[in-house]
């Protein structure tokens, strides 16, 4: 059985940005989206997590935080960047503290673009997320 | 009880009990959602979580929490197997009160401040528990005059009748021990953050699938110490728990936690007026009226 599709648990975090897709990522959990359907649960705690959400873009000050937080979840994992700034940097790619989207830091395997992104493409993206976290799964499984 | 059946009883224990518990999880977090006006995850969800973490990766932060976890489930699931075996009440609430001192000091074995206060929070909880379930203790002796449970459900007479406040006063401590709002101090079923996570903060993977579990013993342990009060009316003794743990769910979905003063206080209130008044009422009665 396909168990990490059915039990994907996230943790939130904001890189730096102006809390838009935040929002957007917190209206996913409001019973209007109810990600509690498909099993997903916003845990708050990076060593419960599968998933790892974050929104804004990277900075001297959030790097070794999301780096921290990276390094705390135990494997499988994967990273979603939610919101143009987590892709690129966004509007904010050329001011003089920005290092530049997630990938700047740590590795992305799905990159949700939108500004802000919508909920429902927020849980399209965990989804698609969920089909490579079942392969990390496997490659685990497949180490000596 | 002669052997056979004892064994028989501990092994429909050691494996009805987490599926049972994980079905009514799964039906906990349904009603939940319902309450929330939102659809809520499958039946089966808490079986899932399970699973899925046995299968995620190892970390320890410190190896020797992962033993003293070890720990609260043995003792998790031999107080659960003395009380379905029919043995001593005692012995029961004894076990079951180590196994949470395991799990606290799981807990303190990792240095992260929010595991820390986690674990001051659930002994916290123990000391507000653990005198009612021992008083219940002595009521149900003070009512049959037997510490077995064995004794004590094959008697043919309603126990809650003669012993409401200590039902009352165990329903009370149930809501601590079902980590259910307002009295989740140590940690919450609910996604939250570190300090709401508190014992469990630290603990990933397949540990934190063992704290599940060791959970779920016990909350079939602690409905069963319920089920005790109506023994000879089984489908009575169903329909009260249904009612009892509707209520918890509905006291979780309705309350914001407490401070911790007020957990304490308020249950040791409780239980010195639901639990030793009951006592104390019933001690007067068996004498005939005369103090």
């Amino acid at each position: 059985m396909k168990l990490f599709q059915k039990s994907p648990w996230i943790i939130h975090y904001d890189g730096a940005s102006c809390n838009g897709c935040d929002i957007e990522v917190l209206a996913c959990l409001t019973p209007r989206y109810d990600v509690e359907r498909f099993g997903i649960i916003n845990t708050g705690n990076p060593k419960h997590a599968d998933i790892l959400l974050i929104t804004g873009y990277i900075n001297e000050q959030s790097q070794p935080v999301v780096r921290t937080i990276y390094e705390q979840m135990p494997e499988p994992k994967v990273v979603v960047a939610i919101g143009i700034c987590a892709t690129s940097g966004g509007i904010f790619r050329e001011c003089y503290n920005t290092k530049g989207g997630v990938d700047s830091t740590i590795p992305v395997d799905v990159y949700v673009p939108g500004c802000a992104a919508r909920p429902e493409s927020i849980i399209d993206g965990v989804v698609q997320a969920l089909a490579i976290l079942e392969r990390k799964k496997k490659e685990m499984a497949a180490r000596p | 009880m002669n052997l056979t059946h004892a064994i028989l009883a501990a092994l429909l224990y050691i494996v009805a009990a987490p599926v049972l518990a994980g079905l009514l999880a799964g039906v906990d977090r349904i009603i939940s959602a319902r309450m929330q006006a939102r659809i809520g995850p499958p039946l089966l969800q808490p079986f899932y979580d399970l699973f899925k973490l046995f299968q995620k990766e190892r970390i320890a932060v410190n190896k020797t929490g992962h033993f003293f976890l070890l720990g609260y489930l043995l003792f998790t699931i031999i107080a659960g197997v003395e009380f379905f075996i029919g043995g001593d009440l005692l012995i029961v609430i004894f076990a079951l009160a180590l196994g949470s001192v395991f799990f606290v000091l799981g807990a303190f074995a990792a240095g992260s401040p929010y595991s820390h206060i986690g674990a001051e929070r659930e002994l916290i909880q123990l000391m507000a528990s653990e005198p009612m379930l021992i008083l219940s203790a002595m009521g149900f002796y003070v009512a049959t005059g037997s510490f077995q449970v064995h004794d004590i459900w094959s008697r043919p007479d309603l126990l809650i009748v003669i012993l409401p406040g200590m039902f009352a006063g165990l329903v009370y401590v149930l809501t601590i021990k079902l980590r259910k709002s307002p009295f989740d101090l140590a940690t919450s079923h609910h996604a939250h953050q570190e300090i709401v996570k508190g014992i469990t903060t630290e603990f990933s993977g397949p540990y934190l699938a063992v704290i599940e579990l060791a959970h779920w013993y016990e909350t079939i342990l602690l409905l069963g110490f319920l089920y005790l009060f109506f023994a000879p009316w089984p489908w009575l003794a169903v329909l009260a728990l249904a009612a009892v743990y509707f209520l918890e769910i509905l006291a979780d979905n309705t309350n914001a936690r407490l401070y911790w003063q007020w957990v304490l206080r308020s249950s040791w209130i409780f239980t010195a007026v639901a639990g030793a008044g009951n006592l104390v009422v019933l001690y007067y009665l068996s004498r005939g009226g005369t103090p």
